[in-house]
């Protein structure tokens, strides 16, 4: 009897690696992105350059680390629609107070303060009042925009005071060759990662998006989660609105315009499923990386970017389906 | 023997729903009471109450002679009351470990830093598992299991503290009949460890199989509690429907 149970438990543990790491939607959309860079690099002589791989990865740096914070809060069964409009903000607020003759650290304060002000209001709505968060996050998406408007007086800022060129460099520059975004999302995703299977708020995370009931049942703080959840959201939003404005060199009011979308597309290709209680960190950084690689794969090939919509829609739809048909087979 | 758990006419009303009315009823140490009550009767509500997930609208509690006023099921599990709810309350996409440990996850240190600690609560999970005669594997996620293991990994979340009371809210509803009598077996085990027993269930054969005693609730009343020995199937059914006004 308790032989042929440890022999169970020791099979389970012994099953082969391949098929564990071949049952995950996230190798599949890492092999599509990788295949698709390897084809580029054949087809074009564009495509591995110096130059544009360096675009490439700073493009999608800002869209991964993004979806990191979109990726928990899916997680945990929710959804933030206000994350574009969180990056204008925080944009905004980081230009202005500069401008102004504040010095970066104390601009990047104030703008990491507001979008954790969206942040904290989405929570509270959501997980005090109870409201939809399809519903609070759009409303916050409205408001939040134009509260970018209002503070920026629908003026473009290119001036940012005595660290304006400091500015510039954090979100422009590289170190060793690495622009600055993407090791903002190296860190951002290394620390994730272990938060998300380490410590207790990613346990907690996935049990509210895999049984809010069960969650809320066992004594699980239900309701301070979600704020903190929809304020990591937010704070991934500001940081990556401040970085965006030092690459940009300046601050525009439709900054992050439909953004909300992409993020919502990586993190879903990446295996995030909205019903919660699932979604993986790199997982979130390789749906990223895949939507800009289409994005820029059809520039390089000179296909109409008019088409880039279709590819993503695509993947999302081929990403979804890949997951149910697993789901069937686990059952079968 | 001592009296362990001590309800005074405890009430509950949602809004207009009168859920509970006046039910005193006491628990002593090592005790088996059976809880019975058609569907809707208030039998959970009853349980969540001592549990904490409730406050009661009027009504005292007392545990161990000394007044208690749960505000959070965590008050309630420090003090000693552990409860398997009637849906289980699992989360399918967690493992049986992680399961088992929701809401006080094991940590040791790292560093600075203080991590869950899996690798204890596999073997403690496990152990817990093979306590119950259970085939769960604690690593499993909790999707892919059945019935009987999904129970298993509720009753063993009881089993993590020393309880002094468990409350079991239909442990042996959609289980096999051999899951059954592992259950039943379970509780008597628990009873012999000394700690207390609240057991709802449809179920009269297993309610007088392992109760020291049986109450009856009827739309939110309690209508009787009298010894196990002293009652009879036929008179438990009748008073569960109204047949029986009172025993
Ligand atoms: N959270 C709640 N809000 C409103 N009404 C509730 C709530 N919980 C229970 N009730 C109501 O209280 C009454 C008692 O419900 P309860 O779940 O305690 O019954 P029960 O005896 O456990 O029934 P069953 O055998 O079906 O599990 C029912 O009328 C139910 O609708
Ligand atoms: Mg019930």
């Amino acid at each position: 009897m308790t032989t042929t149970l440890e022999q169970a438990i020791g099979q389970s543990q012994h099953r082969s690696v391949l098929s564990r790491i071949m049952s995950l939607q996230v190798f599949w959309i890492f092999l599509a992105a990788v295949l698709a860079c390897g084809a580029l690099s054949v087809l074009t002589d564009t495509f591995a350059t110096e130059r544009n791989l360096f675009n490439v990865t700073r493009n999608f740096a800002f869209v991964a680390i993004i979806a990191i914070g979109m990726t928990t809060v899916i997680a945990s069964g929710g959804i933030d629609l206000s994350v574009g409009a969180s990056v204008v903000l925080s944009a905004v607020v980081v230009g202005a107070t500069m401008e102004a003759g504040f010095p970066l650290w104390a601009a990047a304060l104030f703008a990491i303060g507001a979008a954790l002000l969206v942040g904290l209001v989405n929570g509270i709505l959501i997980a005090f009042v109870g409201m939809p968060p399809f519903v609070v996050t759009l409303g916050m998406l409205s408001f939040a925009r134009s509260m970018a408007l209002v503070l920026s007086n629908n003026k473009m800022i290119y001036e940012f005071g005595p660290d304006h060129d400091l500015l510039l460099w954090l979100g422009g520059g590289s170190t060793f060759g690495i622009p600055h975004p993407v090791i903002v999302l190296v860190i951002l995703t290394a620390v994730m990662s272990f938060v998300y299977n380490w410590t207790r708020w990613g346990q907690h995370v996935f049990a509210i998006g895999g049984n809010e009931n069960a969650a809320v049942l066992t004594g699980i703080p239900v309701r301070g989660m979600k704020v903190s959840v929809y304020m990591f959201s937010a704070f991934t939003a500001g940081i990556a609105g401040i970085l965006m404005v030092g690459w940009l060199g300046s601050v525009t009011t439709n900054l992050g315009t439909a953004m909300e979308l992409t993020v919502i597309a990586a993190a879903v290709i990446g295996g995030a499923n909205l019903a919660g209680g699932e979604g993986t960190v790199f997982g979130a950084v390789v749906g990223a990386l895949l939507i800009e690689v289409i994005r820029n794969s059809l520039i390089l090939l000179g296909i109409s970017t008019f088409w880039q919509g279709a590819f993503i829609g695509c993947f999302i739809v081929i990403a979804v389906a890949f997951d149910r048909v697993r789901s069937w087979r686990g059952q079968g | 023997m001592v009296e362990r758990l001590k309800l005074t006419g405890i009430s509950k009303h949602f809004g207009a729903i009168r859920a509970l009315h006046d039910v005193s009823l006491s628990v002593r140490e090592g005790e088996v009471l059976g809880l019975m009550g058609d569907n809707g009767a208030g039998k959970s509500t009853l349980v969540k109450i001592i549990a904490g997930n409730f406050r009661p609208s009027s009504g005292d509690i007392e545990l161990d002679g000394e007044s208690r006023d749960f505000h959070h099921p965590k008050d309630a599990q420090r003090a000693g009351i552990e409860i398997v709810y009637q849906d289980l309350a699992l989360c399918d996409n967690l493992t049986a470990a992680s399961n088992v440990y929701l809401g006080r996850e094991l940590r040791r240190s790292l560093g600075p830093l203080r991590i869950i600690d899996y690798g204890r609560m596999h073997r403690r999970a496990g152990e817990l598992f093979a306590l119950l005669k259970s085939e769960t594997r604690p690593r499993d996620l909790v999707r892919k299991m059945s019935g009987g293991q999904r129970q298993a990994v509720a009753i063993a979340r009881t089993l993590l503290a020393d309880a002094k009371v468990v409350l079991m809210d239909e442990p042996t509803a959609a289980i096999s009949v051999r899951q059954v009598a592992e259950v039943l077996e379970l509780i008597r085990r628990l009873r012999d460890r000394g700690i207390s027993v609240i057991l709802i269930s449809h179920r009269t054969p297993d309610v007088f199989g392992v109760s020291d005693r049986i109450a009856v609730l009827r739309r939110g009343e309690l209508v009787a509690c009298k010894p196990t020995a002293n009652s009879s199937p036929e008179e438990v059914t009748g008073l569960i429907t109204g047949a029986i006004e009172a025993a």
